[in-house]
């Protein structure tokens, strides 16, 4: 975008926000809504302080480890339903209706299942993520052209290196995909089962804040959750990016 | 030009005597209702292009296929120097259509990936390979990915990985038929002089007729579904002359019509 001859750098849009942000906060309209200044300052004092730090280790440590299974258990479900049609027809309708359905009203089943700990929240970020990652999966894996399964045949490649060597390569790009929307879904996930379970981790802090009224501690903890999150999804975006040069000359 | 009429053509497809690389024998091939290839009984000769010529649909990438091992006969046989094939076998080098270069991989490991999957050392198959890299012509783009070089360029890189393995039989599924005209043509050249050199058996498939009539030894013409043989050509063209001369030779120019007049009735 340029304005008046000017170039204007791409996050550019996000410092108008910020000044809005400010003016309201400023003007005092909204006590729900501090000045972004003080957010700031709030957000800086809470990251030193060591209930954030063990909030956040607790958290992220329920995050990686959902995803981890996610990723191996979608990638293996996708693998399996884009290699043969009966599994894709008998396991296709339930993920189907669990990718869209809202998993949220699953997690105090969940509760009851595994507790009220860290076993939930590991859970509720599995099934967030895992749906996505085996469709997207799937759908790489049928991608992939038949010449280069062929091609592989006829020089000699065992089922094992077929998979390793070629059929995974050439599904990489969509699952990269599915990874980078499982991992978007997983930080809902890991945030919607700290909530509800409501005594650990991000989701402990959030009620303890809200509860208190205490926007500005609120807010920081909102804002550092929302750009771990695109960090991440931007993290995985520059693998695709680096993979995906090859997914249209297939 | 020597042509085998089709009722005699049975006869003279197996009577090729000692040097035969490839044996046919009574394949037939259904896909559900529908059927392929009716009792084919065909001898490759060693050494020679043959190449299987026919209108879409005659079943002739299917043969071939069948030949590689990779899709199984519904009935018949197929021997590779004697032996029975029960699936694709290191004797065997097929060339795709559409290239089947992998997109994450360099020419060099392209072209070594037949080796790397038999299990050869990387510095033996990367020279093996290089050697090969030179000879289809790609010297310097060893480096390069495929979506860096042009489809011409592509398909040489699944010539090369295909002479790498240093195979008796190679396998070309209508090679040149995603390649621009121009590259097409001296790509045949090129095809000629590594035949010359190879010495190898190829079997060729493709639905040009000049292609057909200026590449091969012999040329088997398949009929439409189900396809069976229904002619076989040795077009008999002086090979040393430089390719334009070959282009214009009178008994080149008779064999493409002849062909040409037999097809016709194929084409709706």
């Amino acid at each position: 975008m340029t304005l008046f001859g000017y170039r204007v750098p791409m996050m550019a849009s996000l410092l108008v926000w910020c000044v809005i942000w400010e003016i309201v906060g400023r003007s005092g309209a909204m006590f729900l809504i501090p000045p972004l200044s003080d957010v700031i300052v709030a957000a800086m004092a809470l990251v030193q302080t060591a209930t954030w730090q063990s909030a956040a280790i607790t958290t992220l440590n329920s995050f990686l480890l959902g995803m981890f299974f996610a990723i191996v258990v979608g990638i293996a479900i996708g693998v399996l339903m884009g290699r043969s049609t009966t599994a894709d027809s008998l396991l296709g309708i339930w993920v189907n209706i669990f990718v869209s359905a809202p998993l949220s009203a699953l997690v105090p089943v969940l509760m009851i299942l595994f507790g009220m700990g860290e076993t939930t929240v590991v859970v509720t970020v599995f099934l967030f993520a895992v749906w996505i990652i085996v469709l997207d999966t799937r759908a790489g894996i049928q991608g992939v052209p038949p010449s280069l399964v062929e091609m592989g045949r006829s020089y000699g490649a065992s089922p094992w290196t077929l998979y390793s060597k070629i059929i995974f390569f050439a599904a990489l790009p969509e699952i990269l995909a599915g990874i980078r929307l499982g991992v978007v879904r997983g930080v809902k996930g890991v945030v919607i089962g700290q909530l509800l379970v409501a005594i650990i981790g991000y989701g402990e802090l959030f009620e303890l804040y809200s509860r208190n009224f205490d926007m500005e501690n609120f807010w920081a903890l909102t804002i550092i959750l929302f750009a771990a999150a695109m960090g991440l999804s931007a993290l995985i975006e520059s693998i695709e990016k680096r993979v995906d040069y090859y997914a249209g000359v297939r | 030009m020597r042509n085998i009429t089709a009722q005699a053509a049975t006869a003279a497809a197996v009577a090729a005597g000692s040097d035969v690389a490839v044996e046919v024998r009574g394949v037939c091939k259904m896909y559900n209702e529908v059927e392929a290839l009716r009792g084919i009984d065909l001898d490759f000769p060693a050494g020679k292009l043959t190449t299987l010529l026919g209108p879409s649909g005659c079943g002739k990438t299917t043969l071939l296929k069948i030949i590689a091992g990779l899709i199984p006969a519904t009935s018949g046989e197929i021997r590779v120097n004697g032996q029975t094939v029960t699936g694709p076998g290191p004797e065997r080098a097929f060339v795709f259509q559409d290239f089947a270069l992998m997109p994450w991989a360099t020419v060099m490991r392209n072209v070594a990936f037949g080796l790397e999957l038999k299990g050869m050392g990387k510095d033996e198959r990367q020279s093996i390979a290089r050697k090969y890299i030179a000879e289809v012509g790609l010297s310097g783009f060893e480096n390069k990915y495929p979506h860096e070089l042009s489809g011409g360029m592509r398909q040489r890189v699944g010539l090369a990985r295909a002479f790498a393995v240093n195979a008796d039989v190679l396998l070309l599924d209508e090679p040149f038929s995603a390649v621009d005209e121009q590259n097409r043509r001296k790509f045949q050249e090129d095809l000629l002089e590594l035949v010359e050199k190879e010495k190898k058996t190829f079997i060729f498939v493709t639905h040009s007729i000049e292609e057909a009539v200026y590449c091969s030894d012999r040329i088997v013409i398949l009929s439409r579904r189900p396809g069976r043989i229904a002619q076989i050509i040795e077009p008999e063209i002086d090979r040393t002359a430089s390719p334009d001369a070959i282009r214009r030779d009178q008994g080149y120019l008779d064999t493409v019509e002849e062909i040409w007049q037999g097809l016709k009735r194929y084409v709706d």
